[in-house]
């Protein structure tokens, strides 16, 4: 909430004109600079990337919405594409989560923000963010249906079973044992938040909603925050037509640097 | 009525033993019992099977034998019977169809009021409808026809109640027939009497009828009652089965043999042949539940011959002369196995298997962390395994890797546990278990391809396992010996622990299904609440094994979900506490997962792997298995940082002392095998230590001084720890407040300080007096074992020893001498020993009372202890004052006789001690000549071939012929000649003693002559070429000593002695000069006899 008060130029939305291109250098800069304020997580070296990026994104979508930003299948392709995301459940609600006025588009501003919660946020922010997530219908708690609702997937069907969902109802209910501290049997932002403080595994508990760790194994030796901006920017595969494969690339370098970078700066000032 | 359930009772324990009850369930049929004593004797034929508290071989009427339960049992009926006058009076005036008829112990004058008493008769008052007397006895035979007669007769009684309740059972075999006739008596499959009862009292309105029923219900009643309480003893009964019988066995074997230490001579099974259920004894006896028959010879006793059977051990009637048959009657008590049983018997087993305990774990006493005290336990306990004490043999190992699988597989043998559950819910309990083991079945097979089956293809598990073991038997043999099988003891005992299923086990079970079929958010779902459970607590942890989740657990880790494998790396972590699952672990391959595990980018897990090994490594196998797969460098790794900061630490630097507190704590279990050591430090494993050494955070202190001080047992660890500069660490931390890293840091400069240049840099820096300190702390006692063990080590050099002085450390140790275990007076023994160097020291050690107790642990049997106390007091008999307390204790007899002890360093340290005793003793030839055999037995010692101890006697000898008396008496036990054979050695110290002892031994009869004889004159002079001047003098004394007889004088001058001692003669030892020339002089006199003879 206090970042939404702060968020206050709001040049991505209306009249924001057509794109990078017809974007003044100045109001670029304006918006870079409230932005890596209201952002945190990232330089402005990065946000101007994320910008540059969204710009691409939208002009290379065509959609209908292209002018105000991402419609929520763009928003789904990108999460699929960047981050192996399947579930179209959780992937909607991420979508409602980055869509803060629920305008059903997704602004440069929600999306820079968005992303710093999503690849660099903290534990709390994450807690915070997850619960959002999980409560389908925004009520504040995360209901036994709910809960029921994400979770039908998550088990093989037996054979055996009679009735299969009698399992996701005992998996509900060992859930709620779990995590349900006040026994209202329904989760609170409360019971949530202490839940994950004493479990960190618990953050993702109704399925994955943030980048996956495992599919930057692959990139961490090589990656830093410098290549990965550098492979926002351009870098040397302009040549390539597939300007989405090495946004994804970027994208997910931004997340996995985020700790490396972090544990190398402090590691600088140790030195210092 | 209640037959029937007899019957099933019967059958269901028969089938599930196995072993037939038929026998029992024939002698007692099933409808006898409404007269409880009979009851009971059915009882026990049901509950103990063929553990038959009946006698059992005995044909013809039994006895009933006196055991716990047989008692309890009779107890119950005799209160029954006795209370049931008074309770049911109306059931109780019923007449009997029989009289219940036996001898009875009970004399006339016992019965009183309401008898007729004549002479030898005794009738009662109460007549029945035909008058007869409802109790007569004549003579000693005694005839009851109802309860009430019954009620009175047990109350008259007293304190023979429980005897005469024995023998009316023992005469009473059919009571119930007798009681309410024939009919009640037959069984006919089913239960029908009760119901022909019920009939019969329809039809006809006889009130007779209505009083049987009524009779009927009470005893039902008993009869129930009784049932259940003997159950419940049952099942606590201690079941044997062969595969565990076969274990004991052998672990004794390994403890047996000649000689003193061992704890038994033999110990034999009476047959080789093994029948398919492991069993030895012939069929017809397995019968009867027993297993085989030992022949078991202790040191002490005569041999034993003894039955193994399912219901424990027990002495037999041994074997019959002249057959080849056992006599199988019982005639001890039951022991629950053979162990207990010795303790009893043999009170030679009980104290050298104290014996045993401690050489078999004298190492690790000090190199090892807490889970020595553990391992101890476990050994002390009955029966460890013995699986890995017989590993080097190969065939061994397959034979009983083959009984494990078939015992556990196929459950003949095991019936303990289904047996308990019969009674409580036999039907559930069963289907469980079947369950049970197909769910089992079908992990294995099913989840995972790879993993080799545990269970059904044990033919094929033993090959592979085969193979590997024969490719690991040298490695397995060069094992280091600080390296211990502490928890190697196998599971199979423990298996069938519980008696039923707790709840834990239902809830893990429900969990398990989404572990298995869950995708991984189920999964982690799962998993965090599997956390919930007590981990710690045992049941769960088996239930985890048990239900297979085990091997969930492990599949898990091998995925590529993060969030699972920390997941079920937490809760692997907390239930690899347990010895079982931590087999379990290594067994399904868990630990070559986790070592890959150390490669992955997350910290976090990395960290959970790391821990984890660090628990399931406490065993060797699981040591070797994690060096095999790389995993030491991979935890050297994890030791690796940017610097280590003692303050004011960033997020990112906690992080890297966690990572690096997990690898130390798995390399700290890993380190406890030699080889392991040496990959540690192959790896760079000791900069990296070094450098955390400098940290000031326990948690990581703690694991790397302990593995420092594991490794301070090589000699190259040794050498860095020292040059690395890591003393003075050491020395900073044996002033934390932390007392096991204390201990730790103690301990490590106690292996340290066997180098000289180690003590001086303990000394250096400063680590003298917080080791002083420490001494204060006496409750700790592996702080204290550790610390004076440090203090005995550093007080080997002089310049420590007189910084103890000051610190007051000699006042602090003589004040620890009680009451204290004995690692600890090793060290306070050991420490004193090394104080004494300084003269002052002695005296305070006899000012503060120190002697008495030293003396006292003379007569003590641990070997290590010995050595130190015997030079302990040595050191201090070197002052004539104390030497007057020490005679006044009667010290120098204990010493003694500490020569007869089998180890030589003993021998050898007990000889020194009597040197400064002889010297300093008033009257020392007659305190010595009045040891009866003592100069014999000193003499003997020459025979050794230990050359220290030679060299001890030597020197005892010097001392003792110093009194010509006592020189006469070791002439007559042939001290000449075996001082002769000795001479030709080239060890300098021997030389030098032997020496001192030829030539003190000179000075009787014609011992110069024998010498010469004896061809011990030409080695001695060669004696002059070593470079030892103490050889020289000794050896100038002896040669000077031997001149004097002229046949010496020609060997000497033969062998080129005057150039040597010519030489001597320069010396500035005066001594020296003297006595060489003095036998210069001799020969020249000689030579100048021989001229003046020759040319007049």
């Amino acid at each position: 909430m206090r970042r939404r008060a702060r968020r206050l130029p709001r040049p991505g939305c209306p009249g924001s004109g057509e794109g990078a291109a017809a974007m003044s250098k100045k109001r670029l800069q304006q918006l870079v600079e409230s932005l890596s304020r209201s952002a945190k997580h990232f330089n402005r070296g990065e946000v101007e990337c994320l910008i540059r990026l969204f710009d691409t994104l939208v002009s290379a979508s065509h959609s209908r919405f292209a002018v105000a930003g991402f419609d929520r299948n763009v928003f789904r392709d990108t999460l699929h594409r960047a981050f192996g995301m399947t579930d179209d459940v959780v992937m909607d609600r991420v979508f409602r989560t980055f869509d803060r006025n629920n305008d059903n588009c997704i602004s440069v501003v929600e999306w820079v923000e968005g992303l710093s919660v999503f690849l660099r946020g903290t534990l709390e922010e994450r807690i915070k963010y997850c619960f959002e997530v999980y409560d389908l219908n925004g009520d504040g708690y995360i209901s036994r249906e709910e809960m029921f609702q994400m979770l039908k997937n998550s088990l093989l069907k037996q054979p055996s079973e009679e009735d299969p969902d009698e399992g996701i109802k005992d998996l509900v209910d060992i859930a709620l044992k779990k995590m349900d501290y006040d026994h209202d049997g329904k989760l609170s932002f409360a019971d949530f938040e202490e839940a994950v403080k004493n479990e960190n595994l618990l953050l993702e508990a109704f399925g994955p909603c943030l980048p996956d760790v495992k599919c930057h194994q692959l990139h961490c030796h090589s990656s830093g925050r410098d290549r990965a901006v550098w492979h926002l920017k351009g870098g040397p595969s302009r040549k390539s037509v597939n300007c989405n494969s090495k946004w994804n690339t970027a994208l997910r370098m931004l997340h996995h640097s985020s700790e490396d970078i972090r544990n190398k700066s402090n590691t600088k000032q140790l030195i210092s | 009525m209640w037959a029937p359930s007899h019957a099933q009772f019967l059958t269901a324990a028969s089938t599930l033993q196995e072993e037939p009850l038929v026998l029992n369930a024939e002698r007692w049929p099933a409808g006898t019992e409404r007269c409880p004593p009979v009851r009971q004797a059915k009882t026990m034929g049901a509950a103990l099977a063929r553990a038959a508290q009946w006698t059992a071989a005995g044909s013809g009427t039994g006895t009933l034998e006196i055991t716990p339960l047989n008692e309890s049992l009779l107890n119950q009926i005799v209160k029954f019977a006795e209370d049931f006058s008074t309770r049911h009076p109306q059931e109780a005036a019923f007449v009997f169809r029989e009289p219940l008829e036996w001898k009875t112990q009970l004399g006339c004058s016992a019965f009183g009021e309401g008898y007729e008493i004549d002479e030898a008769t005794v009738q009662s008052e109460a007549k029945d409808e035909d008058g007869q007397p409802l109790l007569l006895l004549t003579a000693s035979n005694l005839k009851v026809r109802n309860f009430d007669q019954l009620s009175h007769l047990l109350q008259i009684a007293v304190e023979k109640k429980l005897k005469e309740a024995q023998a009316c059972l023992e005469a009473n075999r059919d009571p119930i027939v007798k009681i309410l006739g024939p009919e009640y008596g037959t069984v006919e499959g089913e239960d029908t009497s009760m119901l022909r009862l019920l009939e019969k009292m329809k039809d006809d309105d006889d009130p007779q009828t209505e009083m049987k029923m009524k009779i009927a219900i009470l005893l039902h009643q008993l009869d129930i009652q009784l049932l259940n309480s003997s159950l419940k003893h049952i099942s606590q009964d201690v079941r044997l089965n062969p595969a565990a019988v076969n274990n004991e066995v052998n672990l004794l074997k390994n403890f047996s043999g000649k000689g003193e230490d061992t704890v038994l001579e033999s110990l034999e099974y009476t047959s080789d042949y093994t029948f398919s259920n492991g069993c030895r004894a012939p069929p017809w006896r397995q019968v009867h539940g027993e297993i085989c028959y030992l022949i078991i010879k202790p040191h002490d006793t005569d041999p034993l011959c003894i039955t193994c059977s399912t219901a424990g051990v027990f002495l037999n009637g041994g074997e019959i002369k002249g057959k080849d048959e056992i006599d199988y009657e019982r005639k001890s008590d039951v022991y629950k196995d053979i162990v207990t049983f010795l303790r009893e018997r043999s009170p030679k087993f009980v104290e050298n298997m104290a014996k045993q305990e401690f050489t078999f774990f004298k190492e690790p006493t000090y190199e090892k962390d807490d889970q020595h005290v553990e391992a101890v336990a476990k050994v002390s306990g009955q029966s460890p395994n013995l699986d890995d004490n017989t590993e080097k043999n190969v065939y061994e190992k397959k034979r009983s890797s083959a009984e494990k699988s078939r015992s556990t597989d196929k459950k003949i043998l095991e019936p303990s546990m289904k047996w308990k559950n019969i009674g409580l819910s036999a039907a559930h309990s069963d289907k469980a278990a079947r369950e049970k083991e197909q769910r089992r079945r079908s992990t294995v097979s099913g989840k995972k391809k790879k993993k080799v089956s545990v269970i059904s293809s044990e033919s094929v598990k033993i090959q592979p396992a085969l193979q590997c073991k024969t490719s690991d038997v040298f490695e397995e043999v060069s094992e280091s010996s600080s390296e211990t099988d502490e928890d190697e003891e196998q599971p199979v005992r423990h298996q069938e622990g519980g008696t039923d299923l707790p709840s834990e086990y239902w809830g893990i079970q429900k969990l398990s299904k989404y572990l298995r079929g869950g995708n991984p958010t189920a999964t982690v779902i799962a998993l965090c609440a599997m956390r919930d459970f007590n981990l710690a607590q045992e049941t769960c942890q088996l239930a985890i094994r048990d239900i297979g989740c085990l091997e969930v657990l492990i599949n898990l880790l091998d995925t590529e979900e993060i969030k699972c494998q920390i997941g079920s790396l937490k809760i692997l972590k907390e239930i690899s506490q347990n010895t079982l699952i931590r087999h379990a672990i290594a067994d399904l391959e868990g630990l070559q997962i986790m070592v890959k595990i150390l490669d992955s980018p997350d910290t976090d897990l990395k960290c959970l792997a790391a821990e984890t090994i660090a628990n399931v490594a406490r065993f060797k196998r699981a040591r070797r298995t994690v060096r095999h797969y790389g995993g030491i460098k991979r935890l050297v790794g994890l030791l690796d940082c940017m610097s280590v900061r003692s303050t004011g630490l960033t997020p990112y630097q906690e992080k890297d002392t966690e990572k690096a507190r997990c690898g130390a704590l798995a390399l700290w279990s890993c380190s406890k095998s030699t080889k392991n050591k040496e990959a540690i430090r192959k790896a760079g494993g000791i900069p990296l230590l070094a450098k955390w050494l400098k940290s000031s955070h326990v948690d990581i202190l703690t694991p790397v001084v302990g593995i420092l001080q594991e490794c301070a047992s090589e000699p190259s660890y040794r050498l860095a720890i020292r040059t690395e500069g890591m003393i003075e660490n050491l020395v900073k931390n044996l002033s934390s407040e932390h007392e096991e890293l204390q201990t730790h840091c103690a301990s490590a400069i106690f292996k340290c300080a066997e180098d000289k240049e180690t003590r001086d840099l303990v000394r250096q820096h400063g680590g003298l007096q917080p080791l002083s300190a420490l001494l204060g702390n006496s409750e700790n006692k592996r702080l204290l074992a550790a610390v004076t063990g440090a203090i005995w080590k550093c007080a080997i050099s002089e310049e420590n020893v007189s910084k103890f002085r000051e610190y007051k450390v000699t006042e602090a140790l003589v004040g620890l001498l009680t009451d204290q275990p004995e690692e600890v007076l090793v060290n306070i023994v050991g420490a004193l020993g090394e104080c004494c160097q300084e003269p002052v020291n002695r005296s305070i050690i006899r000012k503060c009372g120190g002697i008495p107790p030293l003396v006292k642990l003379l007569t003590g049997t641990n070997q290590a202890l010995l050595v130190n106390v015997t030079k302990a007091v040595g050191a201090c008999a070197t002052e004539p004052e104390n030497m007057m307390i020490i005679d006044r204790l009667d010290g120098v007899r204990l010493l003694w006789s500490l020569l007869k002890n089998p180890n030589p360093d003993v021998q050898a340290n007990a000889a020194w001690a009597i040197c400064p005793c002889i010297e300093n003793a008033k009257d020392a030839g007659e305190m010595v000549r009045s040891f009866v055999g003592g100069l014999e037995l000193i003499v003997n010692l020459l025979k050794s071939k230990n050359k220290e101890v030679l060299a001890s006697v030597c020197a005892a000898i010097t001392n003792i012929a110093k009194d010509e008396e006592n020189l006469a008496v070791i002439t007559d036990h042939g001290v000449v000649p075996l001082l002769s054979k000795l001479v030709n050695t080239n060890n300098d110290k021997l030389r030098h003693h032997l020496a001192e002892a030829i030539s003190h031994c000179c000075m009787w009869g014609n011992n110069r002559v024998t010498f010469g004889e004896n061809k011990a004159v030409a080695p001695l002079v060669h004696y002059l070429k070593s470079n030892d001047p103490l050889v020289h003098r000794a050896t100038a004394q002896a040669l000077y000593q031997l001149s004097e007889d002229p046949s010496n004088c020609i060997t000497m001058h033969e062998n080129g002695v005057v150039k040597l001692l010519l030489a001597m003669v320069g010396s500035t030892d005066e001594t020296l000069q003297e006595a060489a020339a003095g036998c210069i002089a001799n020969i020249r006199r000689l030579a100048l006899a021989t001229e003046k003879a020759k040319y007049g």
